[in-house]
């Protein structure tokens, strides 16, 4: 990169006032925290629509106390006129007349048609708005330009349009709650024809809201995609070969090559259901000739990548903050790199496991059987290369160290019970239980969310020039493990036992009211997970403005985004550094300290020769 | 830091051919192998439905072929002008850079009034977005948003060619930045020959 061009270009979007620093800014940092915020916003709605459909599922058809009636009230018997003269009172009004909140739970019972719609937007938020906004747009922005050495993404105006556009898509998205007919309760997967035909579910513009949001979501994603692979390819600082990029790089490269390719296919999805629904067409409507099938295989073909969008930063994160905190080069870097990458390219082949149950040929689900089966290899690399980081090194159990090894054991709980899924004859019994539920949690949340909580547990201070508040991090970090495992292991027993997911009332069969005790603990421990959040949230801004201020390099790391000044001006560095090293020389023989940062032209005198 | 960079000789260099001025082009690439994969979706839901189709159409017998070859003749030709017109610009020649970009925006307005003509065409036989006389409804679904979806992206190209041709007439092209009139180039050589392989998968086979 040439100083006259940089210098040129750092000068050219320099702040001025408000407005360009704060909301409309090119620079990739603030734009990576406008994603985290949105995607920490989007959390809190997500999360409390999922203790609504945990409230549903462990006291069905039961007021919720803050909204409806109290429990004392109900008790007293009094309540029974009480209740009669409401429905009376809001039944004798039409529609129109009705408060948003009546319509949805009548004296706080959770109506049916709402509690599809929950777990439908649950799923769909906490995908489309949390983790992707927070591990690919906040980090993304955030880390790509500072860890590969340059001052700013390829393309600043269309990394503030990408995030704007996000917003626009999650404004559509939010606006489906309000309009008649609530929102799309199809589950996030949208299979028509229960999609295509607003007669099935009562939605109307619900359904076609949650389409619009999700095209336009992908605009977005392109433009941002565009922009971290351009970066990533052509910015890279002197000396920055692809083999001594960081790996949270490598996994955010990879990650946009799949968001690329993925969400197109997505997008042209959505424009043939939009047509079903709104012009009258047949696509996946079987009554015109069209194929509900080809709905699965298009929305899977995007939804298999868009799993490891999820959960690939997350790893990235992870073998960032593994070698940091072992005081050790991270074991088998190639092998990581290469894991990550042929995990990538499976992705694509495996759709039909989503599909076994669906009709499709046996032949095929034999197929994806086997392709899946053999996600396990590179997965298993990744596990045991970690182990091999963490094995003989100096460990500190810090907060971000804490939430990493939650990553690291949680994900490997979630890829066993992955496992059982890939075997077509398991799968006829446990399909569409709660133990599919278990392990995409075991995944997601277990992974991806952890890695979230280690990511910005471990860049905070980087990003806000603070320390975060430690004894508050580690009660956060404990509360959350402790309540995430009791939510979620036990929805592995309750999936054998036959509870179907997306179930409104378990209690109304007879072979499941035996996990009512169950499922009143999964709910109290999944309240208890939603409260913890609070600690984050709190120890989050408290700490923006009191935190104790941080130096450059806290965790006395080697990669280039601690050599800037914290927290880093516009533009970065003061002159663009030269790379001498690979990421994870730590521990180096010959050198004095254990760390040698990526700038530091020593070389160890004894060391592997990077 | 500074220090450091000017002791240091024997550094590796960063392994990408390209430039930092070239990020532009290289965005191009990446997001045409992203709108590719649009593309891609329609043509496999396409493919799909039409295989399990008892009654799909022969696409020869209800649509114009002689038009339609016409049509792609006339894209493959203002991808020719195109290659001109780039190459007249990397020469330092305004005139012949703004005459031979005029022809490719002409090319493709009359690509799309042609295929204005095909659809009215199409409507007046009662072949619409959701019906079809000729046999399965899907046939009129499935040409209408393929051919549709590309129209756009012709139309998209031929504001943005008309907008370089406009920049050019104000002197705001030389030699020096003729690497804008390349990725321009670029993308309309991809909505060419994405035609070609609609043209192939729902006029010819």
């Amino acid at each position: 990169m040439s100083e006259a061009t940089a210098v040129k270009e750092h000068i050219s979007h320099e702040h001025h006032g408000f407005m360009n620093t704060y909301i409309f800014s090119l620079d990739h940092k603030m734009i990576g925290k406008q994603f985290l915020l949105l995607g920490l916003i989007m959390l809190l709605l997500g999360g409390g629509l999922a203790l609504l459909v945990r409230w549903q599922l462990a006291y069905p058809e039961q007021p919720l106390p803050l909204i409806g009636a109290s429990q004392h009230y109900l008790e007293t018997g009094e309540a029974e006129t009480a209740m009669d003269s409401y429905w009376d009172s809001e039944l004798s009004k039409t529609e129109d007349e009705q408060g948003w909140l009546v319509q949805k739970m009548p004296v706080g019972i959770i109506t049916p048609a709402f509690y599809n719609a929950l777990f439908t937007m649950h799923a769909t938020i906490m995908v489309f708005f949390v983790v992707m906004p927070i591990l690919v747009g906040a980090f993304g922005n955030y880390l790509i330009p500072l860890m590969i050495g340059t001052r700013d993404m390829a393309f600043p105006l269309l990394n503030m349009l990408s995030f704007w556009i996000a917003v626009v898509s999650g404004a559509i998205m939010l606006a489906g709650f309000f309009v008649p007919g609530g929102h799309a309760a199809t589950g996030w997967t949208g299979y028509p024809p229960l999609s295509t035909d607003p007669a099935w579910t009562g939605v109307d513009w619900g359904q076609n809201l949650w389409c619009i949001s999700l095209i336009v979501l992908g605009i977005s994603s392109l433009m941002g995609s565009i922009n971290y692979i351009t970066t990533i390819i052509n910015m890279r600082a002197p000396g920055m070969t692809y083999m001594r990029m960081p790996m949270v790089i490598w996994a955010l490269f990879i990650v946009a090559i799949l968001l690329l390719l993925a969400l197109p296919v997505l997008t042209a999805a959505l424009a043939m259901l939009v047509f079903d629904r709104l012009a009258g067409t047949t696509f996946f409507n079987p009554a015109g000739g069209g194929d509900p099938l080809l709905w699965q295989h298009l929305f899977w073909f995007f939804g298999h990548p868009e799993v490891y969008i999820l959960i690939l930063p997350g790893m990235g994160i992870t073998s960032e903050i593994l070698p940091v905190f072992s005081r050790k080069p991270i074991f088998g870097y190639k092998a990581m790199v290469l894991a990550m990458a042929s995990l990538a390219f499976l992705s694509w082949i495996v759709w039909g496991h989503h599909m076994f149950q669906s009709g499709m040929n046996p032949s095929m689900g034999m197929t994806f059987m086997i392709t899946t089966m053999v996600i396990a290899v590179p997965s298993a690399i990744k596990t045991f290369n970690w182990l091999g980081t963490l094995w003989g090194g100096s460990i500190r159990f810090t907060v971000p160290m804490l939430n990493s090894l939650a990553f690291v054991s949680m994900f490997v709980i979630g890829g066993l019970s992955g496992i059982f899924m890939a075997s077509s004859a398991v799968d006829i019994f446990i399909h569409d239980t709660y133990y599919i539920v278990a392990h995409i949690h075991y995944v997601v949340f277990g992974g991806s969310i952890f890695a979230i909580f280690a990511g910005v547990y471990y860049w905070f201070p980087k990003m806000f020039g603070r320390m975060m508040n430690e004894p508050l991090a580690k009660v956060h970090f404990w509360l959350s493990f402790i309540a995430f495992n009791c939510t979620f292991f036990p929805m592995h027993i309750l999936g054998v036992g036959g509870h179907m997911r997306r179930i409104y009332n378990p209690m109304q069969y007879e072979f499941l009211q035996q996990f009512e005790h169950m499922n009143i603990f999964i709910t109290m421990s999944a309240f208890a997970l939603g409260l913890t959040q609070l600690i984050l949230l709190f120890n989050v801004f408290h700490s923006m403005f009191r935190g104790k201020k941080a130096g450059d390099n806290p965790w006395n790391a080697n990669t280039l985004e601690w050599t800037a000044a914290t927290p880093p001006p516009h533009g970065n560095f003061d002159a663009i550094p030269t790379v001498h090293h690979a990421p994870y020389e730590y521990s180096a023989p010959g050198i004095s300290e254990d760390w040698l940062s990526q700038t530091n032209e020593l070389q160890p005198t004894n060391g592997n020769g990077h | 830091m500074s220090q450091v960079s000017t002791v240091e000789t024997a550094i590796d260099p960063v392994e990408s051919p390209l430039t930092p001025d070239s990020s532009g082009k290289l965005g191009m690439w990446i997001f045409l192998a992203g709108d590719a994969m649009s593309f891609g979706g329609l043509l496999a839901g396409y493919g799909a439905l039409r295989a399990g189709s008892p009654d799909w159409p022969v696409p020869q017998e209800v649509l114009g072929i002689s038009l339609t070859a016409f049509m792609t003749f006339l894209l493959i030709v203002s991808s020719l002008t195109m290659v001109k017109g780039l190459s007249a610009i990397q020469n330092g020649d305004i005139k012949g850079m703004i005459r031979f970009l005029s022809l490719t925006v002409l090319g493709g307005v009359i690509f799309l009034g042609l295929q204005a003509y095909e659809w009215t065409h199409l409507m007046h036989r009662e072949i619409l977005f959701t019906s079809n006389p000729f046999g399965d409804y899907l046939f009129g679904s499935t040409f209408y948003i393929i051919t549709g979806f590309h129209g756009a992206h012709v139309t998209g190209g031929v504001i943005y060619l008309a907008v370089l041709a406009i920049r050019g007439l104000q002197g705001k092209l030389d030699a020096n930045n003729s690497s804008i009139v390349e990725i321009a180039g670029l993308y309309w050589h991809f909505v060419d020959l994405v035609w070609i392989l609609v043209f192939t998968f729902v006029y010819l086979i």
